[in-house]
C-alpha cells in the first residue's frame, strides 16, 4: 500500500505540516514582536521581508500547499474516523480525551477562517482600505504597517476576533504538538506524559504572546 | 478386551526416533488432497492445526470461542517444563520423565512420557522462535525456576500468563496459516457430532452457533484438542464454556474414555461467596511457600481473624505433617481443608474456606519482601475479595482444576476409532493420575508441534484421500440426529434453568465424586445422577429457538452430557478400588492420610466403551508395564 | 442492592436495537458483574423471557471474551479490570447502569451485547506472526534477548484482544492493538526481520478492517483491561516511518 493511502502514513503528513506551520507560527510571532519596538521596528522588518522579492511568493506558495495537505487529510481522516464509529454509546463517559481533542476539527476550521480573514485584512489589506500599509507610508517612506495594526486592533470587534482566533489556535495546539511528537513516533514511557504537558504549555505560551498584541494595543499599552 | 497402547519396542530413549523411522510418510504433493478435522484452539489444537497446514495438509479448525486466541490454555498462569538443565542444576530427560511419572503415581505409560520429556526441549525453542517473550536474565538468557516442589528449576516463564504467551505463539502460526489459505477457520461453531464412516473417523457435525445451522464437514482424519472436563463439577478453575461435549460424542460414537476418575483439585483457589458464584479463580500455589494455614479451634468460630488468640487457632496442616507442613502436595491439602471445613471449622461466607496468613512471613521478612514475592497475587486476590491480605489472612479453598483422564490413545495419539486423533488434556495419556504443575502446557504443544504431524501421516499415508463426502448416509442421519436432539430440548419447555441444573449436577459431583470418595458416596452419585438427568429432559427450560444465537440452549447440551458422563466417572471412580492421584477412596489410605495405591490390581488403564443409551459400558484394560522406574510409594512425612 | 438496568436488546445484525430497563433487586457486593447478569438471565428465563445475550469465558480477565460498556466506559468503572473481574461493590445500592455493546463499524453487533470481532483476528492475519516453520529452529538460547528488550516486548505481549481499545476511541480505531503486537515483535531479534512488511501489512488491514486512524487521544491505553501503553503507538510509527525508508 501506498504511504498516502495507509491512515499511518496521512497522519504521518499531518504531523509534518502541522510542525512546519506550528514553525511559521513561531517565526511570525517573533517577527511580530518588532511591533514592540514601535513603527521603527516592524515597519523595517516588513520591508527587510519584502526586499526578498520573488522569494516570498515562493515561500507564501510553500507554506499554502502544506496548509492545503494538512486541511485536505485532516477532513478526510475526520469523515474516515466518523466513519469508523457510526453510533455513539447512549451514555459516553471518558478517561482521557481532552475538549482540545475532540475538538480538533472545528478549530481547525476556525483557524482555516480566521487565516482567510488574516490574509485579507493584513496581507491582501481589503478588509480595511483605509488603514491599508499599501496605502500610508512612514517618515521614512516605507509602508505604514504599525498605524496598519495598531488602528485595527484598537477596534473592539477587531481585537476580540482575533483574540476567538487565537483561542482557536491555543486549543488546537493544545492537542497537536503532543499529537504530532507521538505520530512521529519519538515517544517513550518516560518521555510521553512530558511531552503531553509540555505541550499544552507551549500552546498557552503561544496563545500569550500572539494575545499580546490586541491586548496591549487595545488596552493602550501599545501606542 | 486387552487394550494395546502400540508402544514400540526397544530401549525407552530410542523409541520414538525408531518409530518415526518406521512410519509411513505423506508425499508431498499429495498431502493437500488431504482434508483435516481439528476440534479446539487451544495448546494442542492451534499448535496442531498451524503444523499441519504447514505441513501442506487442508486443514478445517473448529473452536466454540469468537476468536482461536481465546481458548482456556490462555489462562494458565506457571510456567512449561522443559529437560534444558540449563541451570546445570542436574536435570535430565530421565529426570523429567521418571518426575512425571512419579507424579502420575504410576498410572502412565512409560514409553509416552518419555517422548514427552524429549520434545520438551523443542517446544521452548519453538516458542522463544515464535517470539513468545520468556523471562530473561540480565545475561540475556533463558530464566528458570523451580514449581510445584520440583527438585529442579526447569520452569519457564512468561511472567504470570506463561499460558497467554505460548498460546498467542500458537495463535500466530495458526494466523499464518489462515493467511496462506491452507487452515480455515471456524469460530463460534461448535462440534455436536463425530462421524464414523465404515469404522473410521471421517468427520464431524458442528452447530454455527451465531445462525444455529446444523452442517457437516468430512475429511480424512479427525483431531480433539477439546481441553477437559472438570466443569462437570459445576464449579472450576475452567472457563464458562469448557465442556465435555466434543469427547463425550466421540465415545458414544466408539471412542474409548480412559480413567474419567483422574481429576486433579487444586488447593489454593478464592473461596465460593455464595449461590451466585459462577466460576472460581485459582491462585499460584507458590503462595504456599510463605503462608501457614489454618483454622479456628472453635467450631463455627465467627470473630474477626485478628481476634482469635494463637492458642486458639488449628495449623491443621503442620499439625498432621510436620515434615512438609503447609507444603504438603495438593491432593493432600485439598482434602484436609475439606475435612476441617467439614467439620465446621471453615471460614468466610458459607463456611467453605481456611486462612493463608501471611502474618508472620510479613512480620519475618518485612510487607515489602512479601509484595515482591507475591504483590500481582495480593492484587488479584484483593480484586475478587476486597479484602487486603497484608493486613488478614487470605481465604483460601480447593478447586476443580484439570482432568488427567480424557479419551483413550495409543502412542500414536490415535483412539480407538481409526483416524480419530485426540491431543492434549482431551487424551488420557501422559499424566497418569497425577499433573505435575508446569506440564499440561508442555503436553498440549508437545502433541500439536511435534507428535501429531508425524503418526497423522502414517495413518494417512494408508487411507486414500477424500474417501468420503458430507452426502454419506452417516453424514445425514447424523446432521438428523442432532437436529432431532436440540428439537427435543426445546421442547420441553420445563420449569428449571439449566443453571439449576448444572448446579445441582455440580453439587452431588462435589460432594460425593469430589476430593475424598468412598463406596457409599459413590452408590449415592449413582443413584442420584440418573435422577436429575431425567428430571432434566422433563423439566428443563430453555428459551429461545434453534436459529439463532442461543446461549440457553448451547449450555443445556453440554449440562446434559455433563450428566450422562457425571455418571461414568462416578462409575470408574466406584470400580478403582484404590487411591491414586487424584483419585481418592477414604477406604485406601496409610494411617496418616496418604494415598494406597494397589498397583497388583489396579496397575492398569481404565477405558470405557460405550454400549448404547440405558446399557452398562464396558471397560476395557490396558495394562501398564514399568520397565525403567521402581513403583515407589509416595511419602511427604 | 436494588439497581436499574438498561440494556442494549438487540435480536440480530438487522435489527433496529433499544435500552430496556430492568429493575434487579436482591443483589450482593461479592458479585460479580457477570454473576449480576446471570440471575437478571435465570429471572428472565423464568419469567419466559429471552435471556441478555453476552459473550464472556474465563472469567478471571485473561481470555479477553467479555466486552460490555457500562456508563459509557468500556469494561467499566474499576480501572486495568476486565467485566468480569469487575464486581457489584463497584456500585451503590440505587444505581442506574446502562449496558452496552462494544461500538465501533469494525465491531457489527450479532445480538444484545455480543459483537463480531473477527476484524481483529484478520488483523492477525496479516503479519501478526513471526514466519517460522515447526521444527528446525535453533536453540532458545542461541539468540541472546536482553532483559530490558526481552520486557518491553512482554508488556506489549500482554494484550489479551478484547477490544476495549476500540470501543473507546472516538475515531473506533484498532490502533493500540495493532501497535502491541507491532512493538510485540519488533522488540525481538526474532521478529526484527519482517518488522517493515509487518508493520505496513498489519496497518493496512486495519485499515480495509473498517477501523479509524489515531487521534492520540489515549483513551485506549485508560481502559485497557490490562495498562497496555500508548507509547506503543508511538513504536508503531516509528517502525512505519522504518519501512518507509529507501532499502525497505
Amino acid at each position: 500500500m501506498n504511504m498516502l493511502e495507509s491512515s499511518v502514513g496521512r497522519k504521518l503528513v499531518m504531523s509534518v505540516t502541522g510542525l512546519s506551520m506550528i514553525a511559521f507560527v513561531l517565526v511570525h510571532l517573533l517577527g511580530n514582536t518588532t511591533l514592540f519596538y514601535g513603527p521603527d521596528g516592524i515597519n523595517a522588518y516588513a520591508e527587510a521581508l519584502h526586499r526578498f522579492g520573488a522569494l516570498v511568493w515562493a515561500f507564501r506558495l510553500l507554506l499554502l500547499t502544506v496548509l492545503l495537505l494538512h486541511v485536505f487529510y485532516g477532513i478526510q481522516l475526520t469523515l474516515e474516523n466518523r466513519a469508523a464509529k457510526p453510533r455513539a454509546y447512549a451514555i459516553k463517559s471518558s478517561r482521557a480525551t481532552t475538549l482540545a481533542g475532540r475538538s480538533m476539527v472545528w478549530s481547525g476550521l476556525l483557524i482555516g477562517g480566521f487565516i482567510f480573514f488574516h490574509l485579507l485584512h493584513f496581507t491582501l489589506q481589503l478588509i480595511n482600505p483605509e488603514l491599508a500599509a499599501g496605502r500610508h507610508f512612514d517618515s521614512l517612506g516605507r509602508p505604514d504597517v504599525f498605524m496598519m495594526v495598531v488602528l485595527s486592533f484598537r477596534k473592539m470587534p477587531v481585537s476580540l476576533l482575533y483574540l476567538g482566533a487565537l483561542a482557536a489556535l491555543g486549543l488546537h495546539l493544545m492537542h497537536s504538538l503532543q499529537g504530532a511528537v507521538q505520530t512521529l513516533g519519538l515517544n517513550n514511557e518516560r518521555t510521553l506524559p512530558k511531552v503531553m504537558k509540555a505541550g499544552v504549555l507551549a500552546a498557552i505560551l503561544i496563545f500569550l504572546g500572539y494575545a499580546a498584541f490586541p491586548i496591549t494595543v487595545f488596552t493602550g499599552l501599545l501606542r | 478386551m486387552i487394550l494395546d497402547g502400540k508402544c514400540p519396542s526397544g530401549p525407552l530413549a530410542e523409541k520414538w526416533s525408531k518409530h518415526c523411522q518406521e512410519m509411513k510418510l505423506v508425499n508431498p504433493a499429495n498431502k493437500r488432497k488431504y482434508r483435516v478435522i481439528v476440534v479446539g484452539t487451544g495448546l494442542a489444537g492451534a499448535s496442531a492445526a498451524a503444523t499441519l497446514g504447514e505441513l501442506g495438509y487442508n486443514v478445517e479448525a473448529f473452536c466454540y470461542q469468537d476468536s482461536a486466541r481465546r481458548a482456556h490454555s490462555i489462562a494458565a498462569q506457571g510456567g512449561i517444563n522443559a529437560a534444558k538443565n540449563y541451570p546445570n542444576d542436574g536435570d535430565s530427560i530421565f529426570r523429567l520423565f521418571h518426575d512425571t511419572i512419579k507424579g502420575g503415581d504410576f498410572r502412565s505409560r512409560e514409553a509416552n512420557v518419555y517422548r514427552l520429556a524429549m520434545v520438551s526441549n523443542h517446544i521452548i525453542d519453538q516458542c522463544a522462535a515464535q517470539g513468545v517473550p520468556f523471562a530473561r536474565d540480565y545475561a540475556g538468557y533463558l530464566d528458570n525456576r523451580s514449581f510445584g516442589g520440583a527438585q529442579v528449576s526447569r520452569t519457564f516463564y512468561a511472567r504470570g500468563q506463561t499460558g497467554q504467551q505460548l498460546l498467542l505463539g500458537a495463535y500466530s502460526a495458526l494466523s499464518r496459516q489462515v493467511a496462506a489459505g491452507s487452515v480455515r477457520l471456524h469460530p463460534r461453531t461448535e462440534m455436536l457430532d463425530l462421524v464414523v464412516v465404515n469404522n473410521e473417523a471421517k468427520g464431524i457435525t458442528v452447530r454455527d452457533m451465531v445462525t444455529g445451522k446444523i452442517s457437516c464437514y468430512a475429511a480424512d482424519a479427525v483431531c480433539l484438542c477439546t481441553g477437559g472436563y472438570t466443569n462437570v463439577f459445576y464449579l472450576s478453575t475452567n472457563a464458562m464454556g469448557s465442556n465435555v461435549t466434543a469427547t463425550y460424542r466421540a465415545y458414544k460414537k466408539g471412542a474409548y474414555f480412559a480413567n474419567p476418575c483422574y481429576t486433579q483439585i487444586h488447593p489454593t483457589c478464592i473461596p465460593v461467596t455464595g449461590d451466585h458464584q459462577s466460576k472460581l479463580t485459582l491462585m499460584s500455589e507458590s503462595l504456599r511457600n510463605d503462608g501457614r494455614v489454618w483454622v479456628p479451634k472453635i467450631r463455627g468460630d465467627r470473630r474477626p481473624s485478628h481476634d482469635i488468640p494463637e492458642e486458639e487457632r488449628d495449623y491443621y496442616l503442620e499439625r498432621k505433617y510436620p515434615s512438609f507442613g503447609n507444603l504438603a502436595p495438593r491432593d493432600i491439602s485439598s482434602r484436609a481443608a475439606k475435612e476441617v471445613c467439614d467439620e465446621g471449622h471453615g471460614v468466610g461466607t458459607g463456611g467453605r474456606g481456611v486462612y493463608l496468613d501471611f502474618g508472620d512471613a510479613i512480620r519475618r521478612l518485612g510487607e515489602d519482601k512479601i509484595r515482591e514475592r507475591y504483590g500481582n497475587l495480593f492484587d488479584m486476590y484483593e480484586k475478587i475479595t476486597d479484602e487486603n491480605a497484608y493486613q488478614q489472612p487470605m481465604r483460601i479453598y480447593p478447586a476443580p482444576h484439570y482432568s488427567m483422564g480424557g479419551l483413550w490413545v495409543d502412542y500414536n495419539l490415535q483412539s480407538s476409532i481409526p483416524g480419530l486423533f485426540v491431543l492434549g488434556e482431551a487424551n488420557f495419556s501422559d499424566h497418569g493420575a497425577n499433573r505435575l504443575g508446569a506440564s499440561a502446557l508442555m503436553q498440549g504443544l508437545a502433541d500439536g508441534y511435534f507428535i501429531i504431524p508425524y503418526t497423522i501421516g502414517s495413518y494417512l499415508a494408508q487411507t486414500k484421500p477424500g474417501a468420503v463426502s458430507t452426502g454419506n448416509p452417516e453424514f445425514i442421519a447424523s446432521v438428523e440426529g442432532c437436529e432431532a436432539s436440540i428439537r427435543r430440548l426445546l421442547s420441553i419447555n420445563g420449569r428449571k434453568t439449566v443453571n439449576e441444573f448444572h448446579r445441582e449436577l455440580g453439587h452431588i459431583m462435589w460432594e460425593h465424586v469430589g476430593m475424598a470418595r468412598s463406596s457409599d458416596s459413590l452408590a449415592e452419585a449413582l443413584r442420584r445422577i440418573p435422577e436429575l438427568r431425567t428430571e432434566f429432559w422433563e423439566n428443563v427450560k430453555i428459551p429461545g429457538g434453534e436459529a439463532d444465537l442461543n446461549q440457553e440452549l448451547e449450555k443445556a447440551g453440554r449440562v446434559a452430557d455433563f450428566l450422562e458422563f457425571g455418571e461414568l466417572l462416578a462409575k470408574d471412580a466406584l470400580l478403582r478400588n484404590e487411591s491414586c492421584g487424584g483419585h481418592f477412596r477414604v477406604e485406601h489410605q496409610m494411617p496418616d492420610g496418604e494415598a494406597r495405591r494397589d498397583d497388583e490390581k489396579f496397575c492398569h488403564v481404565g477405558a470405557w466403551e460405550f454400549k448404547g443409551s440405558g446399557r452398562e459400558p464396558e471397560l476395557h484394560k490396558e495394562q501398564l508395564v514399568f520397565e525403567n522406574v521402581h513403583l515407589a510409594v509416595r511419602s511427604y512425612k | 442492592m436494588d439497581l436499574t438496568l438498561y440494556v442494549w436488546r438487540q435480536k440480530g445484525p438487522d435489527d433496529q436495537g433499544r435500552l430496556e430497563e430492568y429493575q434487579v433487586k436482591a443483589i450482593t457486593p461479592d458479585m460479580s458483574f457477570l454473576e449480576m447478569l446471570d440471575v437478571v438471565n435465570e429471572g428472565l428465563i423464568r419469567a419466559g423471557k429471552e435471556p441478555i445475550a453476552f459473550d464472556h469465558d474465563c472469567r478471571e480477565g485473561i481470555c479477553g471474551t467479555c466486552s460490555q460498556v457500562i456508563n459509557g466506559m468500556p469494561h467499566g468503572p474499576r480501572e486495568k479490570t476486565a467485566v468480569c473481574q469487575l464486581h457489584m461493590r463497584s456500585f451503590r445500592d440505587g444505581d442506574t447502569i446502562y449496558i452496552e455493546p462494544w461500538r465501533a463499524r469494525a465491531f457489527p453487533v450479532i445480538k444484545d451485547l455480543i459483537v463480531d470481532r473477527s476484524a481483529l483476528d484478520r488483523i492477525m492475519q496479516s503479519g501478526g506472526y513471526v514466519s517460522v516453520h515447526t521444527g528446525g529452529v535453533p536453540d532458545a538460547n542461541a539468540v541472546l534477548i536482553s532483559k530490558a528488550d526481552a520486557d518491553t516486548a512482554m508488556d506489549a505481549a500482554e494484550c489479551i484482544g478484547c477490544g476495549a481499545c476500540v470501543a473507546a476511541c472516538p475515531n473506533g480505531s484498532a490502533m493500540l492493538f495493532t501497535a502491541a503486537k507491532v512493538a510485540h515483535l519488533a522488540a525481538l531479534p526474532q521478529g526484527r526481520t519482517e518488522a517493515a512488511r509487518r508493520v505496513c501489512l498489519m496497518t493496512e488491514a486495519m485499515l480495509k478492517q473498517g477501523f479509524g486512524s489515531c487521534s492520540n487521544h489515549y483513551e485506549c491505553q485508560a481502559v485497557c483491561p490490562k495498562g497496555i501503553s500508548a507509547t506503543f503507538i508511538a513504536k508503531l510509527n516509528r517502525e512505519f516511518i522504518k519501512a518507509q525508508m529507501p532499502g525497505q
